[in-house]
């Protein structure tokens, strides 16, 4: 249920998203999921994608700083109120979040979490019977 | 007005003649009290008696700032440390500092150095003179101290920093000299007119700025700003400080005080003298310090000299404006900055690679430096904080190594471009 997310340091420079894109489209490789955090000088650009491996490895070999992260992927009903309950779950146990990034569309919605313990994570948010996706069905939505 | 016209205005025959003797006075002297210089001239087989006229200079062996730092801290001195009654210093942050001894007659011809170069530029006993350098182990503040003293000026020695008390003491004192780096000075421009006050509301007539390389533009601006006259003064410590040289009222290039201080300008790749007017390094050899007379010292500043008579009437050779540098050190507002001493401290960091460079800027007449360096794969980090945390830490080691604030960006690895020979680490954009 660990998911390997990429994560790859992009300097502020007009192409620089493409040019990942492009790599990994050479390489066969589709992407389920993508962040990009910025600050004024550099952003980090985060992504699930379907082979995380093959794609540390074709991007390092194009002088990217890359490297994978383990982070949860979750579904919820596209509800209100469905969000705020999951992360009260975390927040009694004690478990921050670093980041999220999320997308809703028809009646479900799905959430990258980045937490400290991400294994702890897991357990706490199945403990309460939230859906965590398997790698396997994330890489290849 | 001159303040000793007899060497000022002396004729150049005879002022060959005088630095013939004193250099030979000096040569005898290192030889036989400075076991550096003796092995030295032993090794180049030249003794003192090969040494009668200034023509004889070129036989001499160069100084460089390295053989100070091998001879740390005292092994160039030519007197017994009971001699020496002060010793100043560079910071060190390129590894030792470079120390510097006088004695009390050192002290007294420095002074007398720095009287000629402040009546040069046209203060007097009437002034009172705001010194803004730094006091200390830095030349500066001291130096113009004891000349100002010497000229006999109402001295406000306020050292550097603490602005808005500069500007206060400036409009209250009615200063009408400062004696700062120039980029200070404008620094001050902007804190005078930040206190709701113009050039009207004080009493500036002339300022002396030295320590860092300023451009001709720059002097336009803060005479404009300051409504004075701003005079370059030129010195280094290993020479003696401030008062080396100095601008006259016509701005035509720096005096140098050649009685004590002989100029040469050199080739930096053939060490070979080049012909009057050309352009080169400097190379000074003191003719009258006691304490630590140095003998073709290569200050690896790069300009020319000029020996015709000034329209001041001076005889003294100008040496004109610096152009650049014959090493790699940068000059930021006023600190020597030498891009070995970032590289040793990205080196000493575990988190990073010494892949770097060095962007000069100069925004709103401050320096600026911005160091890049490449964000490798071993401390990328997903999250922000973390890479925030990195870069400040880089910061805090850089600044606490130079002593100067600089801006940090991280950048993507293998950015930074990679020679087969010496790496580009610097780019300056200061257009000095």
């Amino acid at each position: 249920m660990i998911i390997k997310q990429l994560s790859v340091f992009l300097e502020n420079k007009s192409g620089r998203l493409k040019e990942v894109t492009e790599i990994l489209e050479k390489s066969g490789i589709n992407i389920s999921a993508l962040s990009v955090a910025d600050t004024s000088d550099y952003g980090i650009l985060r992504m699930v994608v379907s082979n995380p491996d093959l794609a540390l490895k074709v991007l390092k070999e194009n002088r990217f700083s890359v490297s994978l992260t383990d982070v949860i992927c979750i579904c919820i009903p596209n509800e209100i109120g469905a969000l705020s309950k999951t992360l009260d779950i975390l927040s009694k146990e004690n478990i921050s979040i670093d980041y999220v990034y999320a997308f809703s569309m028809g009646d479900k919605a799905l959430a990258v979490l980045r937490t400290e313990d991400v294994k702890k994570g897991i357990d706490v948010l199945k403990d309460h019977n939230t859906e965590v996706l398997e790698a396997e069905e994330i890489y290849c939505i | 007005m001159i303040w000793n016209e007899t060497i000022e205005c002396m004729g150049r025959e005879e002022m060959r003649e005088l630095q013939s003797k004193r250099l030979s006075e000096t040569v005898s002297r290192v030889y036989h009290n400075v076991p550096f210089y003796r092995k030295k001239m032993q090794s180049m087989g030249v003794y003192p008696e090969d040494i009668q006229s200034i023509d004889d200079l070129s036989k001499l062996p160069f100084t460089t700032k390295q053989d100070l730092r091998d001879n740390y801290p005292f092994g160039i001195f030519s007197v017994p440390m009971s001699e020496i009654v002060r010793v100043h210093a560079s910071s060190g942050t390129t590894g030792k500092p470079t120390v510097v001894g006088y004695t009390r007659r050192d002290i007294a011809m420095w002074s007398e150095v720095v009287a000629r170069a402040l009546n040069c530029a046209g203060a007097s006993r009437d002034d009172f003179i705001q010194i803004a350098y730094g006091y200390g182990l830095f030349t500066g503040g001291l130096g113009l101290h004891y000349g100002s003293e010497k000229l006999g000026a109402t001295v406000i020695p306020i050292s550097g920093g603490n602005t808005q008390k500069q500007v206060q003491l400036m409009a209250d004192f009615k200063t009408t000299v400062l004696a700062c780096t120039p980029s200070y000075a404008l620094y001050l421009a902007e804190a005078l007119e930040e206190a709701g006050m113009t050039a009207d509301d004080i009493s500036l007539r002339v300022g002396i700025f030295g320590a860092e390389p300023w451009t001709p533009s720059m002097r336009k601006e803060i005479e404009n700003k300051l409504g004075i006259k701003a005079m370059d003064i030129y010195g280094l410590s290993e020479v003696m400080g401030p008062g080396v040289a100095c601008d006259c009222e016509y701005q035509a290039g720096l005096h140098v005080n050649e009685d004590h201080f002989v100029p040469e300008i050199i080739d930096p790749n053939t060490l070979q003298p080049l012909p009057a007017g050309s352009e080169g390094e400097l190379v000074f050899t003191t003719i009258t310090k006691e304490g630590m007379p140095l003998l073709r010292y290569r200050t690896r500043d790069l300009t020319s000299l000029n020996y015709e008579k000034c329209e001041c009437g001076r005889t003294l050779v100008r040496m004109n404006k610096c152009t650049g540098r014959s090493d790699d050190m940068l000059i930021i507002r006023g600190v020597n900055v030498f891009p070995s001493q970032i590289e040793s401290v990205l080196l000493e960091m575990s988190e990073t690679k010494p892949h770097y460079l060095l962007i000069v800027d100069r925004i709103n007449n401050l320096d600026v430096l911005e160091v890049w360096v490449e964000v490798e794969d071993q401390f990328f980090s997903d999250k922000i904080s973390m890479l925030e945390q990195l870069s400040k830490k880089i910061k805090h080691n850089i600044e606490s190594t130079l002593g100067i604030s600089v801006k940090i960006k991280l950048v993507e690895p293998k950015t930074i471009e990679r020679t087969e020979g010496k790496a580009k680490r610097v780019i300056d954009n200061r257009k000095l």
